[in-house]
């Protein structure tokens, strides 16, 4: 048999072998058996030293040949090893996507703060700055600087907790008016939330403590349609582009003319339902052109300056816009409640 | 308040529009309707019926079979009755077959009410049902004629006895009406009596107002022959009008008063009375009757109380009166408190003769402090807390005395003694219909705005371009106010909509605010939720933290008011709140639960309090549940990292709080300023809690955060050279803090340290008791070389001899 014969019997026998492997293993006995030092091509290698000379090249051309074929031959199929393997793993692979998520556990903003946020957000979009004052306040900014002098009925509705014949629980918000406007520094754009004490007892629609948010703009030649614009536009960012707002007359001794504002019920649409009492409104804010008395006692000129204000019940927008029927659970605490939100 | 339709359309006749329509339109010109309630929503088919006849059922002792004649015409029909009370021959309310009623008399009013059907008693057929007045929506409060027990004997009555057969019994009895419940602003004196509401009505529809026809009665005699009067303190009683009624017949009211008085809540009692209660609710001005008879030396003296005089109200109670309360007082003795509640010394009683009855104008918060005082809260002191329009005084008097004479309720005396210092006139408001529509951005005509206003009974003097304003309109004192009635009447919602011009604002959150944010963002990325917690609360708080008795904490601002102890001191300290709420959630069973609050405490710069609170907001945080001391020590310094604050805080073990473990508590120092603490939550006061479980605290006062937080970061590049890693595990005594090895291993380390990481802490067998071992792994890296170990070794040196000096050694 010649070395040509006989390189071309070693070749088919192994790529025969290797296409009858059938996992990578029995590939590697393969190689072992042809390729490997006592293997059959190695073998013909080793017998070159009886070919002649001038022969040699051709058979090592020959020899390389071969085991580049069963080379590749054993590439290709352990390629296919290989795919077949990890389609197979692929396949075990699978999970119930539907098993519950690993979540880390997140907490939640009371719901009194996620509207004030809002309500923030809006006014800050409308040039408005956030500012704070102080809680337990002077008798003098809560009541005289807006109009409501010692032995106003205004000043018994409101039911106050006094600290001193001159210090009080602030009843209103309202208070932080007086303590911007006295600065001088004009025009005013400011919302100021805070919290605020009535001696209301503790029920599901009164808390001898709750938060307000104020608003109030000063400013050369503002109108009470100004006062419309810029409430109506705030009632659609909060509750949706189809809120309609009503004003109705009403009275408040730091503001005149005043308002309350009511808001088409965001539940029915307007048509009436439970949640407004059938009405179709719901009422919302109070607000007015800034009583030019109270710009007077601030050391601002009503003939040059005006302006208006409004203020919103914070805890009144949580329960409207979360639907939550007893104000107590935004006290409690109670962990089930909040995560809600 | 509450008024029924058919007294304002007794003023307003050409008024005519649905209850709806009536509750929009006046709610948008300002005299808002909180509600309405029709009389008759539950009466149907209920007509005047005559019993013909009446036979006993045969089956039942207690019913009775009756035929009912229910027309003119005598057509009859059967009905059953239990009731005790009839007769032949009366008339009574009698609902047909497919009629309803609003209520069964023995259980009252039926939503909806109930429908009356065609139905057998006991074996006997009936045809519908005789009417209690309860079974009308009523009460014998309100038809004191009727029979408490019964069906309502309307022939017993004479103003109804004559009543066709067949006629709408309903319409008889004055309940097809609508009563509306108002709510009026504190501004609006005038509309808080009837005759105020209907002008409001009449402007609002544009129609005419016919307000009563007010003369003064009365004989030839002088009220001055019969009474004196004499005001001593006219600061508080600015007007006293007198007027005396002599041969008093007491006796029901008619029943068009009684109907208007029930409307509105009121319960008829005698004619005298009813009068006083509905020129009440006509002009929203109190009266009173004293019975002229036991008035000593007929002489009427309106002076300040004595300290401590004891005076009996007419309800039976005696009661203790100071020198800022005024009272009404004949020559000898005290006979009522003014504006409040009259004597029982000089109440009128069924047998009163001759009366004295007085109409005046008291100092409104002056009666606002008595009534408050007093704990006594009448009627009248409401109206005259709105302080009333001493001008209406007078009508109303003579309101009074007109009705008297036309009931035939008793003989007027001629004129009356009246008391009137300083009258008050009219007052004039400028007008300027440009500037009206400058602050309202309208465009109404001045001709429009002087007809609204005489709508509104406000006089218009061209000349000097005023609007005169009656002495009831004390609200109108400057344009703005004439711009407020412009506005109701032209609309408030046809005044366009437009948003403010002028300078642009930056606007936005202020840095303090922007911090709080990042608080809230950090405590919720570690699972705590907001929680809100009360102000104020009770001074026991500071016993159950187990504060000491001279704790500076315990002085707090107090409210001379409270809603009771529990909510009298505002807090000095925020952990109570969320304390008490991890203990709402524990008693609940809720399992992990974490919360924080940011709120404030108030701290008194001195007491008693001059001046306000310091205010300082808290961040506190508090849980129970998976977790430990440093897992909140971990959200602290993730917050602080967040707002800028990583490098410079410490902590102090010895931060002295009685309300958490006294091992397990550490003050937070940032660069030498106390900025807050954290710690476990001391058994006992979780014991006192009721807390089962370990609990964790930690505060943070945010004004020492806003002040030094920071966003300026810097970048430092990435480090290039390698770094060289050296174990060091060490025997220490146990008191040696993690944080004073710290201290030695930065300091020694120098620059060349870049990290040192605790990585095992141990104590017990192989180590000397009272002694503990710590193991760092400390990585060393230079900027600008590569590190050799002999400068690595030199560092190490540096270490190892400050560790010495702490007494640490490295274990063997």
């Amino acid at each position: 048999m010649s070395i040509k014969e006989n390189l071309e019997r070693i070749q088919s026998e192994a790529l025969a072998q290797i296409g009858a492997s059938e996992h990578v293993e029995s590939l590697n006995d393969v190689r072992v058996s042809f390729l490997g030092k006592k293997g059959a091509l190695t073998a013909v290698l080793k017998g070159m030293k009886d070919v002649a000379p001038e022969d040699r090249p051709k058979v090592g051309q020959m020899v390389n040949d071969a085991r580049a074929a069963i080379e590749k031959a054993m590439e290709e199929k352990r390629q296919a090893f290989l795919s077949a393997l990890k389609a197979e793993k692929i396949k075990n692979e699978t999970i119930d996507v539907t098993l519950p998520a690993k979540k880390p556990a997140q907490g939640h903003r009371h719901p009194n703060t996620i509207a004030l946020e809002e309500v923030e957000r809006i006014f800050i979009g409308m040039g408005y700055e956030v500012v704070e004052g102080p809680e337990v306040e002077y008798d003098l900014y809560n009541f005289e600087k807006l109009n409501i002098p010692e032995g106003h009925p205004a000043k018994d509705e409101q039911d106050t907790f006094y600290i001193n014949k001159n210090i009080v629980l602030r009843t209103q918000t309202s208070s932080v008016q007086a303590r911007i406007m006295e600065k001088g520094e004009l025009p005013i754009r400011i919302i100021s939330p805070g919290r605020v004490f009535r001696s209301d007892e503790v029920d599901a629609t009164h808390s001898p403590s709750f938060h307000q948010i104020e608003g109030l703009l000063i400013d050369k030649n503002i109108t009470f349609a100004d006062l419309k614009g810029t409430l109506a536009e705030f009632a659609k960012q909060l509750f949706g582009e189809e809120t309609k707002v009503k004003f109705r007359p009403h009275h408040f001794p730091f503001t005149e003319p005043s308002a309350e504002m009511d808001v088409s019920c965001f539940k029915c649409g307007g048509k009436g339902c439970r949640f407004c009492k059938g009405s179709g409104w719901i009422e919302i804010l109070g607000c007015g052109m800034v009583h030019p008395h109270v710009l007077e006692m601030c050391g601002i000129d009503p003939e040059v300056y005006n302006g208006f204000a409004f203020g919103v019940g914070l805890e009144r927008i949580a329960l409207l816009k979360y639907e939550i029927d007893d104000m107590r659970l935004l006290y409690e605490n109670d962990i089930r409640f909040l995560k809600q939100f | 308040m509450n008024t029924p339709l058919s007294w304002i359309k007794a003023y307003v006749p050409d008024l005519d529009c649905t209850d709806q329509e009536y509750t929009d339109a006046m709610t948008l010109t300002g005299t808002k309707v909180e509600g309405f309630e029709r009389l008759d929503k539950n009466l149907d088919k209920i007509i005047v019926g005559k019993i013909l006849k009446i036979e006993k059922h045969p089956d039942a002792d207690k019913l009775l079979i009756c035929q009912v004649q229910i027309d003119e015409e005598g057509q009859t029909v059967q009905i059953v009755t239990g009731a005790p009370n009839v007769a032949e021959g009366q008339k009574v309310p009698v609902v047909l077959a497919g009629g309803r009623v609003a209520g069964s008399h023995h259980t009252g009013a039926a939503e909806g009410g109930i429908e009356i059907k065609p139905g057998k008693l006991r074996g006997v057929e009936s045809f519908g049902m005789m009417c209690s007045v309860d079974e009308l929506g009523s009460s014998t409060d309100f038809y004191p004629d009727a029979a408490a027990d019964g069906i309502y004997i309307l022939s017993d009555n004479e103003e109804y006895k004559d009543a066709p057969v067949g006629s709408d019994a309903v319409e008889l009895l004055g309940l097809h009406d609508t009563v509306f419940e108002y709510e009026i602003t504190s501004n609006r004196v005038d509309c808080f009596g009837v005759i105020g509401i209907a002008r409001e009505a009449a402007a609002t529809f544009r129609k005419e107002f016919v307000p009563p026809v007010v003369t003064e009665t009365g004989n030839d005699e002088k009220t001055s022959d019969y009474i004196q009067v004499e005001v001593k303190d006219p600061d508080l009683c600015p007007r006293y009008i007198a007027r005396v009624v002599k041969n008093i017949h007491l006796a029901p009211s008619p029943e068009w008063m009684q109907r208007r008085l029930a409307a509105c809540g009121i319960r008829p009692i005698n004619n005298i009375v009813d009068i006083t209660n509905y020129v009440m609710e006509e002009y929203a001005q109190p009266m009173h009757a004293f019975d002229y008879d036991l008035i000593a030396g007929k002489k009427i003296v309106v002076r300040r109380a004595e300290d401590n005089e004891p005076f009996v109200t007419l309800d039976g109670q005696e009661r203790t009166m100071d020198s800022s309360m005024l009272m009404i007082c004949d020559a000898e003795k005290a006979i009522g408190i003014a504006g409040v509640m009259g004597g029982e010394n000089s109440k009128i009683t069924d047998d009163v003769k001759t009366m004295v009855f007085e109409a005046a104008c008291f100092n409104g918060t002056n009666i606002r402090l008595t009534s408050k005082k007093l704990g006594l809260a009448t009627e009248a002191a409401a109206k005259f807390t709105k302080g009333l329009d001493p001008n209406t005084t007078m009508e109303a008097i003579n309101r009074a005395c007109q009705l008297i004479d036309e009931l035939g309720a008793g003989e007027v005396i001629g004129g009356c003694v009246d008391i009137y210092p300083e009258p008050k006139g009219d007052t004039r408001v400028g007008f300027d219909a440009d500037k009206i529509n400058a602050m309202l951005g309208t465009d109404v005509s001045e001709e429009q705005m002087i007809a609204y206003f005489k709508k509104i009974d406000l006089g218009y003097d061209p000349e000097t371009k005023e609007v005169i304003v009656p002495s009831w309109r004390q609200d109108l004192l400057r344009l703005a106010d004439l711009a407020e009635e412009v506005a109701r009447f032209y609309g408030y919602d046809k005044i366009p909509t437009t948003l403010p011009s002028g300078a642009a604002t930056a606007g936005g959150l202020s840095f303090k605010g922007r911090i709080e944010n990042i608080a809230r963002d950090m405590a919720e990325r570690f699972g705590f939720s907001e929680g809100y917690c009360y102000s104020f609360e009770s001074p026991k708080v500071f016993d159950k933290l187990l504060l000491d008795e001279n704790d500076p904490l315990r002085r707090t601002v107090s409210i001379l008011n409270p809603l009771g102890e529990d909510y009298s001191v505002m807090r000095t300290l925020p952990v109570n709140g969320i304390l008490t709420s991890l203990a709402t959630n524990y008693n609940r069973r809720n399992k992990n639960v974490r919360l924080y609050e940011l709120g404030n405490v108030y701290y008194p710069k001195a007491l008693p309090v001059t001046e306000l609170p310091d205010e300082r907001k808290q961040f506190t945080l508090g849980f129970y549940g998976d977790g430990d001391f440093y897992d909140m020590k971990g959200v602290l310094e993730e917050f602080l990292e967040k707002v800028g604050m990583k490098d410079l805080v410490t902590y102090n073990p010895k931060a002295g709080k009685t309300f958490l473990h006294p091992g397990r508590q550490a003050e937070m120092i940032y660069d030498g300023a106390v900025i807050g603490y954290l710690g476990e939550v001391h058994p006992d006061v979780c014991e006192n809690y009721g807390l089962g479980e370990k609990t964790y605290l930690a505060v943070l006062d945010m004004p020492e955060i806003v002040s030094r937080a920071n966003f300026d970061v810097k970048y430092t590049g990435i480090a290039r050279y390698p770094a060289v890693s050296r174990d060091l595990a060490m025997v220490m005594k146990k008191d040696i803090l993690a944080g004073d090895v710290e201290r030695v291993l930065r300091q020694r380390g120098g620059k060349l340290l870049e990290s040192c990481v605790l990585f095992d802490v141990y104590e017990g067998a192989q180590i000397m008791t009272g002694y503990k071992s710590m193991a760092y792994s400390l990585t060393f890296r230079a900027k600008d070389h590569t590190l050799e170990d002999k400068e690595v070794g030199a560092v190490m040196q540096k270490i190892l001899h400050g560790l010495s000096e702490l007494g640490i050694t490295l274990r063997a």
